[in-house]
C-alpha cells in the first residue's frame, strides 16, 4: 500500500512506449508501399505532406503483366486445397477420434510426421512424382501435396474428441448412420475449428511461393505470389512505385479481409482452442 | 461389431493418408534411396554410387557455410520471434491504450505473402534511398549501408524479415492460452501481495509451457523452411553468405538440375529436422503436461 493508486508507474509508461515503437516498426514496410504506390515514381524516396496523389501506378502494374489471370489461378488453388482439405482431413480425424481399432495410434504418429517433414522440403523428389504422374505445369500439382494435412487432421481429431459421447448415441438411436452422425453432430460442433483452420490454410496457399515456383512455368498456372517475383524481377527493373502498387494489389484481398475480419479471425484461432 | 467399425474407419483414412504417403512418406525414403545414385540424364541412366554424392557434399565449403549460415538463421529466429511474441500477447492482454490497434500492427505481416514482404523490404534496405539507411542518416549520420549486399548484414537482414514475419502469428497462440488462464490464480496471487513480474514468472509462464512447445515446433520447422524472402533477395548471395539448406537444394535441384546431391542435401536436412523432433519429443514428455 505504498504506491498512489492514481498515477501511472514508470515500468507502465515504458511498457506502452516499447509496445507502440514495436507496432510502428512492424507496420512501417507496408506504410512506405502504400506511400509508394500511391504517389508518382519521384516521391517514393521523398517524403512531403503534400505531394500529388495517383492510382496510376496501379494501372501500369495491372497492364504490365497477367494479373487477371494469376488471380484467377490462385483463387482457384486456394478454393480446391481448401475444399480437398475439409474433406479429406474431416473423415480421418474422425477415424482417428472416435473408432478404436488395431494400430491407430502407430497411424496417427505416422500422420503426424507431416507436421515435420512438410511438402516444402521434399521438392526435388514430388517433382519427380509429378512428372511420373504428367502434372507438371498445372493447379493440381501445386495443391495436391497439401490436401491430406496433419495439422488439419490433428485439430479436427481434437476437436471431435471433445464432443460428449451422448451426442452421438442420441443421434444413433434416432436413426443416423456413421456418416449422418459426423455430418450432423461432429461438424456442426467444430464450426470454430473449421473457420481457424481454414483461415491458417487460406493464407498459407495464398502466400506459398516455392512449391508453385518450381512446379509451374507458365502464365495459365502461375499463382499470384509467383507472377509478383517474376514481374518484378524481369519487367520492372526498381521501379519502385510501380513494383509497391502490384505488390500491395496481389497482397489486398487477404489484408481487406483480415482488417475487416479481425476480431473473428483471432477469436476463432482462440475458440479452437489451438493452445 | 468391432470389425465394421474397422472397415469404417479404414474407408475414412484410406484418401488422407494415400495423399499422405505419396507425398510425404514415399518422396523421404525415395530421397534417401536416390541420394545413393548419380543424376539421371538423357543418355545415362542412374548409377549407384554409394555415399559419393555425400563425400561430395562434405568437400564442398559452400556446403558447410550453408549448413552454419542455416544454424545461425535458426538459432536466431526461433528465440525472437517466440521472445517477442510473449510479449505481444502479454500486451494485447493487459490494459494497454489502443490494444486492438496494437493487436492489428502486429498479426498484419502474418497475412503478407513472403515475395510481397520481400518487395517490401527490398525498400527498406536500399542503399542510401532507403528507409533504413534515411533513418540511420538522420539519427546516427551513418553514411550509405548495402544492407543486403555485403556479407556482414546480409544474414542479419534475412533474420529481421523472418522474426518480423513470423512474431504475431506466435501470438496469437499465446494470446489464446492467455485468456485461458482462469482469473482466480491472479486473485490468489494478488492476495498474497505477489509482484507483476512475480506473477509472470510463477504463475503465467508455468501455464503457457503447452504453448511455448506447440509455438517452438512451429519455430524449428520455420528456422529451415522460411526461405521465400532469401530466393527473390538475395539468391543466397552475395558470395553465400545467405544460402541456407534449403535455398541450396533448390539452386542444386533446380538451376543445376544436379538432383543427385540435391537429394543427399534434403536427406541431411532431414535428419536434422528428425533428430529436433526426437529433442522436443523428449523434452515434451519430461516437462510438459499435454493431454
Amino acid at each position: 500500500m505504498t504506491q498512489a493508486p492514481a498515477l501511472p508507474r514508470l515500468g507502465t509508461i515504458l511498457e506502452t512506449t516499447a509496445a507502440w515503437l514495436l507496432a510502428l516498426v512492424w507496420v512501417a514496410p507496408l506504410l512506405y508501399a502504400v506511400w509508394a504506390a500511391i504517389h508518382p515514381t519521384g516521391y517514393a524516396t521523398r517524403f512531403e505532406l503534400f505531394a500529388p496523389l495517383t492510382l496510376s501506378n496501379f494501372a501500369a502494374a495491372w497492364e504490365a503483366a497477367p494479373f487477371a489471370r494469376y488471380f484467377l489461378n490462385t483463387f482457384a488453388l486456394v478454393t480446391m486445397v481448401l475444399v480437398a482439405q475439409f474433406v479429406l482431413c474431416t473423415l480421418a480425424a474422425f477415424a482417428f477420434a472416435r473408432a478404436a481399432f488395431w494400430g491407430s495410434g502407430i497411424l496417427f504418429g505416422l500422420v503426424l510426421v507431416q507436421l515435420m517433414i512438410m511438402p516444402d522440403i521434399l521438392l526435388v523428389e514430388n517433382y519427380r512424382t509429378m512428372r511420373a504422374l504428367g502434372l507438371v505445369d498445372t493447379i493440381l500439382s501445386i495443391g495436391l501435396p497439401y490436401m491430406a494435412s496433419a495439422f488439419g487432421i490433428f485439430l479436427l481429431r481434437q476437436t471431435f474428441k471433445q464432443v460428449p459421447k451422448e451426442l452421438e448415441e442420441a443421434a444413433r438411436v434416432e436413426g443416423c448412420g456413421t456418416l449422418g452422425i459426423l455430418l450432423r453432430v461432429y461438424v456442426p460442433l467444430a464450426k470454430p475449428t473449421y473457420l481457424a483452420y481454414g483461415l491458417t490454410s487460406v493464407s498459407y496457399h495464398w502466400n506459398n511461393f516455392l512449391w508453385p515456383l518450381v512446379i509451374t512455368n507458365s502464365v495459365e498456372t502461375r499463382p499470384l505470389t509467383v507472377g509478383l517475383s517474376v514481374f518484378a524481377s524481369t519487367d520492372q527493373g526498381i521501379d519502385w512505385a510501380i513494383i509497391s502498387a502490384a505488390t500491395l494489389m496481389t497482397s489486398a484481398p487477404l489484408l481487406l479481409g483480415f482488417l475487416l475480419f479481425q476480431r473473428q479471425f483471432v477469436q476463432s484461432f482462440m475458440r479452437a482452442g489451438i493452445k | 461389431m468391432p470389425s465394421r467399425t474397422t472397415l469404417h474407419a479404414w474407408l475414412m483414412l484410406t484418401p488422407a493418408l494415400v495423399l499422405l504417403i505419396g507425398f510425404t512418406h514415399y518422396p523421404a525414403v525415395a530421397t534417401l534411396w536416390h541420394s545413393f545414385f548419380t543424376t539421371p540424364r538423357a543418355n545415362r541412366p542412374a548409377r549407384y554410387i554409394g555415399v559419393e554424392n555425400y563425400t561430395a557434399l562434405a568437400d564442398d565449403p559452400v556446403f558447410w557455410q550453408a549448413l552454419w549460415n542455416n544454424l545461425i538463421y535458426a538459432g536466431a529466429t526461433i528465440p525472437l520471434s517466440i521472445g517477442l511474441a510473449l510479449a505481444m500477447a502479454v500486451w494485447v492482454n493487459g490494459k494497454l491504450q489502443g490494444r486492438t490497434a496494437l493487436r492489428i500492427a502486429y498479426f498484419t505481416p502474418t497475412v503478407l505473402p513472403m515475395i510481397a514482404v520481400a518487395n517490401l523490404w527490398l525498400f527498406f534496405y536500399t542503399p542510401d534511398y532507403g528507409l533504413l539507411d534515411q533513418i540511420t542518416r538522420a539519427l546516427f549520420g551513418w553514411g550509405p549501408t548495402n544492407w543486403i549486399g555485403q556479407q556482414e548484414t546480409a544474414l542479419g537482414a534475412m533474420i529481421v524479415i523472418a522474426v518480423w514475419k513470423e512474431a504475431g502469428f506466435f501470438m496469437i497462440f499465446y494470446l489464446a492460452a492467455l485468456q485461458a488462464i482462469p482469473p482466480n490464480l491472479y486473485e490468489a496471487a494478488a492476495i498474497e501481495g505477489a509482484s507483476r513480474a512475480r506473477v509472470f514468472l510463477r504463475v503465467t509462464l508455468p501455464l503457457l509451457g503447452p504453448t511455448t512447445l506447440f509455438i517452438a515446433v512451429n519455430a524449428v520447422i520455420n528456422g529451415f523452411r522460411l526461405v521465400d524472402h532469401i530466393i527473390v533477395m538475395t539468391r543466397g548471395g552475395p558470395d553465400n553468405a545467405t544460402a541456407l539448406l534449403l535455398t541450396m537444394i533448390y539452386d542444386l535441384g533446380f538451376r543445376f538440375w544436379d538432383t543427385a546431391t540435391a537429394a543427399a542435401l534434403t536427406v541431411v536436412l532431414l535428419v536434422i529436422l528428425a533428430a529436433t523432433a526426437a529433442l522436443q519429443f523428449a523434452f515434451a514428455a519430461k516437462r510438459v503436461h499435454y493431454r
